[in-house]
């Protein structure tokens, strides 16, 4: 069979003040009709890059092409003209992207968006284009696709939204394919319903399919073939069966074997109770109406009962929205709640925040983005310092010892306590916020989502991370995540949260061996094996 | 990934005229140097300012030093009687006096600053009716009271800028600590605020400053607190809107979990983000309260009668259209200094700016990453 799409020699250059990055090196492969390629990597390996450069998308002239070709159906499209691209972008070849909240137009309704593209490729009237949009729409399983015509995208979740990006992708029932993270942004349940959908249009249109993603679970369930992708160059490619059974390059398998393994470390007996919450409730009033009555509340916690003891591990999961995140801060106090919050044997409920002050170093938090979470403007030092300073815990010289030590521990070179944060990688950053809560020497520590941002290889040793330090210190964590593979690495109980309530609470192995509930059961299934379950229980 | 740029720890530069400065302070010099306009303007504007500064010294009707009978004297810092140089009177000697210049020529010598004339000294010795023309004695001939205008230029300069940038730091303390408090807190505190700012805006600034003028005498200081007491609104709008985006920051819920209270908070980790929109935007705050009080005094109702003012200049040159030196060479000094200030100001924005890179950093890994996700995160981290 010919080839549908080759890359030969592709490099891209930017040019950056002055500087040149090579971004994608001398990169090479094919992609045959109606098959699935996966380009799997890091961020930072080059791989949208790559995507972007078929479309010939990238900012040029920053972006530089100094050698190669792309090749579609005999089609040279490096440097075609506007011409030629725009005939081959969204007809030929389709793009869906990873962010469905910014790449659909907020002021556009949905028919309008899908039927621009048909307008532009096929010449459609406006009612042969309505009629056109609806299927496509029923296509992707967009539930009551006839009401959602005038619906915009804000009214959308997000796994609607991307099934509406994929029903603009496939309105001209592209050959090609390219989804650039299409389900990183969505709910894990949401992605096996999305990757299902995608392999289903797949085969049934007969397109080929370049999958970029940095999920080797998905890559495992998707590709045919497997390109692998680290600092702009192709490691290793082969099929799919080949490549997992046995990979050859050491960068694979670093990449294969950085799957947050292990489990948690046995919990010492007869631990204390830390943190002791019964019936927690944080509820927002809608107010409606001239007057702004409260007419109902938004339950995002709802009634939740949570111990966490010494030493111990409690992993909260749950989809987004589910209110894992605000039961993390109610009980840090950071966040209005009702019902009673016990630590360390205080009722601290209702406390004023200067009577709370000297409790706060003995609880700390560790937020998801490491890139949001440190203030820019101050150094490494000043970060880690300034719970010490508030404290009053030491005198200058001391402290500097400790923030040293604390790095240290966090596996961070101490000399570089007067950098700032942003020379540093995700996976350091997160190290240098999990320092800030650790010079306190705290005994409770809420994790938000402290691994989701990060690649995988640095999410596992930042696992191995807290747990190493969890041990030394006797720490009680709570764990927020919606990774399941994370949790079942780290935790001891898990606590499975929907709609602000607790579906299902046990030790963990009970949670991942044997669950109860339906909805349980649906996550494991969507989150471990990508198995989407249609149940009343997941939403579209 | 970046070729060119290896880790970027011990940099070179990381110290400007002495003082330590962050990576992105470093960066926003070069960024400000790079617009060469502003950098120019800057400098064009500095040593203006700094010669007005020192206007005594360049046009007045004193001289900077006197030697008579073999003793040294200072008229520009002290106030001698005419007996001092053998005078008759007990009044302070005038020593554009051919009377007196000749007593001290007598015993000694005096020396002159370049412009032998105050703002306030009148030329008696003028061959035509005031306003006369450019002369070599007056080189930007004087206004209709005989006065010499580049003297009143040089004051009139200065004020201008001294009056503008008091007014300008006041009214940012204000405006900065106003929209500190309704963004940081929100809510009721920031619904209250918005309604009041709303209606105190309303209110007639000019009808104000007529009322004053009938009870007081205006000067310097009753300007600058009527002004303030309206300009503060100008940033409130811009420091409100950034704090209320950065009190969501994850690093300010970190810090409050570290038990840092609200001032803290709001000074070491929200104000810095407030300070890029306010910095950006003081310049054309400066420009404004320059042009407010030349407006006043064009009007009538700003500095006491006989102050040195671009504005009242300005009058002049309207009343006076058969002079056309009095008009020219205040609407070229306003139009000079107000563009420079622009051009500063615009310097300023292009430094804050955090996705303009113009030339390469030197000594540092500048390269930003291509895909859009990393250069957003920049974006917000700046």
């Amino acid at each position: 069979m010919s080839e549908l799409l080759s890359v030969r020699d592709l490099s891209v250059d930017f040019r950056l003040s002055g500087s040149t990055m090579h971004a994608v090196k001398s990169v090479s492969f094919d992609i045959k009709p109606g098959e699935t390629m996966a380009l799997v990597g890091e961020s930072g390996s080059g791989k949208s890059v790559t995507a972007l450069s078929i479309l010939q998308l990238l900012p040029y002239p920053v972006a530089d092409h100094p050698g190669g070709s792309i090749r579609f159906k005999g089609t040279e499209l490096v440097g075609a003209d506007e011409k030629t691209l725009r005939e081959v972008r969204g007809d030929r070849i389709s793009m869906i992207f990873q962010e469905p909240m910014t790449s659909l137009n907020p002021l556009h309704s949905i028919e309008k968006q899908i039927n621009e593209t048909l307008f532009l490729h096929k010449g459609l009237t406006r009612s042969a284009a309505r009629k056109r949009t609806l299927e496509l729409l029923r296509l992707v399983g967009l539930p009551e696709a006839e009401k959602r015509l005038a619906a915009y995208p804000h009214e959308l979740s997000g796994g609607q939204r991307q099934r509406v990006m994929i029903a603009m992708a496939l309105a001209n029932e592209p050959d090609l394919l390219i989804a650039d993270e299409p389900t990183t942004a969505l709910d894990v349940t949401i992605q096996a319903q999305i990757l299902e959908l995608l392999k289903d249009l797949q085969r049934r249109f007969g397109m080929a399919l370049l999958l970029i993603t940095h999920d080797l679970g998905i890559v495992r369930k998707m590709a045919d073939h497997v390109c692998v992708m680290n600092h702009g160059e192709i490691v290793e490619k082969g099929t799919n069966a080949a490549l997992f059974a046995g990979p050859k390059h050491p960068y694979t398998q670093r990449l294969l074997a950085a799957e947050p393994k292990g489990n948690p470390a046995p919990p010492p007996a007869n631990a204390a109770d830390v943190m002791t919450a019964r019936d927690i409730k944080v509820h927002f009033p809608i107010k409606k109406g001239l007057l702004r009555r409260t007419v109902d509340y938004v339950r995002a916690v709802d009634g939740i009962d949570v111990t966490v003891r010494e030493g111990h591990t409690v992993g909260v999961v749950g989809e987004s929205g589910s209110g894992k995140t605000t039961l993390g801060l109610a009980l840090l106090r950071l966040h209005a709640s009702q019902g009673a919050i016990r630590f360390d044997g205080k009722d601290i409920q209702g406390w004023q925040s200067a009577k709370m002050r000297p409790l706060r170093r003995e609880m700390q938090v560790v937020f998801q983005d490491p890139y949001g979470s440190l203030s820019p403007r101050l150094s490494v030092a000043q970060i880690i310092g300034e719970g010490l300073k508030i404290h009053g815990i030491g005198s200058g010289k001391e402290r500097e010892a400790m923030i040293a030590k604390s790095l240290e521990e966090v596996g961070l070179d101490p000399s570089s306590r007067n950098r700032y944060p942003h020379e540093f990688s995700g996976g350091q950053r997160q190290r240098i916020a999990i320092a800030r809560a650790m010079v306190l020497k705290p005994r409770f520590v809420v994790l938000d989502e402290p691994t989701s941002a990060l690649d995988m290889s640095v999410q596992a040793q930042i696992v191995d991370l807290l747990r190493d330090l969890q041990v030394r210190h006797n720490l009680a964590y709570l764990f927020i995540s919606h990774d399941l593979k994370v949790v079942r690495a780290l935790s001891n109980d898990v606590l499975v949260m929907k709609d602000g309530k607790v579906v299902e609470s046990g030790p963990t192995r009970q949670i991942f061996e044997a669950p109860q509930q339906a909805y349980t059961r649906a996550l494991i299934a969507a989150a471990l094996n990508l198995v989407a379950v249609k149940t009343g229980d997941v939403r579209m | 990934m970046a070729t060119s740029s290896a880790t970027a720890s011990p940099l070179p530069q990381d110290r400007f005229l002495g003082m330590k400065i962050t990576p992105i302070t470093r960066r926003r010099l070069h960024n400000f140097k790079a617009n060469r306009r502003g950098f120019w303007s800057l400098w064009i504007f500095l040593i203006l300012f700094t010669l007005s500064l020192f206007a005594e010294f360049i046009a007045n009707d004193k001289p900077l030093l006197v030697r008579y009978d073999g003793n040294f004297y200072a008229p520009v810092f002290t106030v001698y009687p005419e007996t001092t140089f053998g005078g008759e009177f007990e009044t302070q000697a005038d020593y554009r006096d051919p009377f007196v210049q000749d007593l001290i020529n007598e015993k000694g010598w005096m020396v002159w600053p370049p412009i032998r004339y105050s703002y306030r000294t009148i030329n008696y010795n003028l061959s035509v009716p005031a306003p006369a023309p450019p002369s070599t004695e007056n080189w930007l001939g004087t206004d209709d009271q005989g006065r010499d205008v580049v003297a009143r230029l040089i004051y009139g300069f200065r004020i201008s800028i001294l009056f503008g940038l008091t007014l300008t730091i006041l009214s940012s303390i204000v405006g900065i600590a106003a929209g500190a408090v309704q963004g940081y807190f929100g809510g009721t505190t920031d619904l209250l605020f918005q309604r009041f700012i709303e209606v105190w805006s309303g209110l007639p600034t000019l009808y104000l400053l007529i009322i004053l003028a009938s009870v007081v005498e205006p000067n310097f200081w009753w300007l600058l607190g009527l002004l303030l007491l309206f300009s503060w609104m100008s940033l409130v709008g811009v420091v409100r809107a950034e704090f209320l985006r950065a009190r969501n920051f994850d690093y300010v819920r970190a810090a409050r979990a570290l038990g840092a209270g609200d001032a803290l908070i709001m000074f070491r980790h929200v104000l810095p983000n407030a300070m890029v929109a306010t910095l950006t935007f003081m310049p054309f705050i400066l420009n404004g309260s320059i042009t407010t009080l030349t407006a006043l005094d064009f009007l009538g109702f700003g500095l006491p009668p006989g102050s040195p003012s671009l504005g009242e200049l300005l009058a002049q040159g309207k009343a006076n259209l058969q002079a056309p030196w009095l008009g020219l060479t205040a609407f070229f000094t306003l139009a000079i200094m107000l563009s420079l200030l622009i051009f500063i100001g615009e310097a300023v924005r292009d430094a804050f700016d955090p996705r303009k890179t113009v030339g390469p950093l030197p000594g540092t890994g500048s390269a930003l990453k291509p895909s859009a996700r990393p250069v957003a995160k920049k974006a917000a981290a700046e």
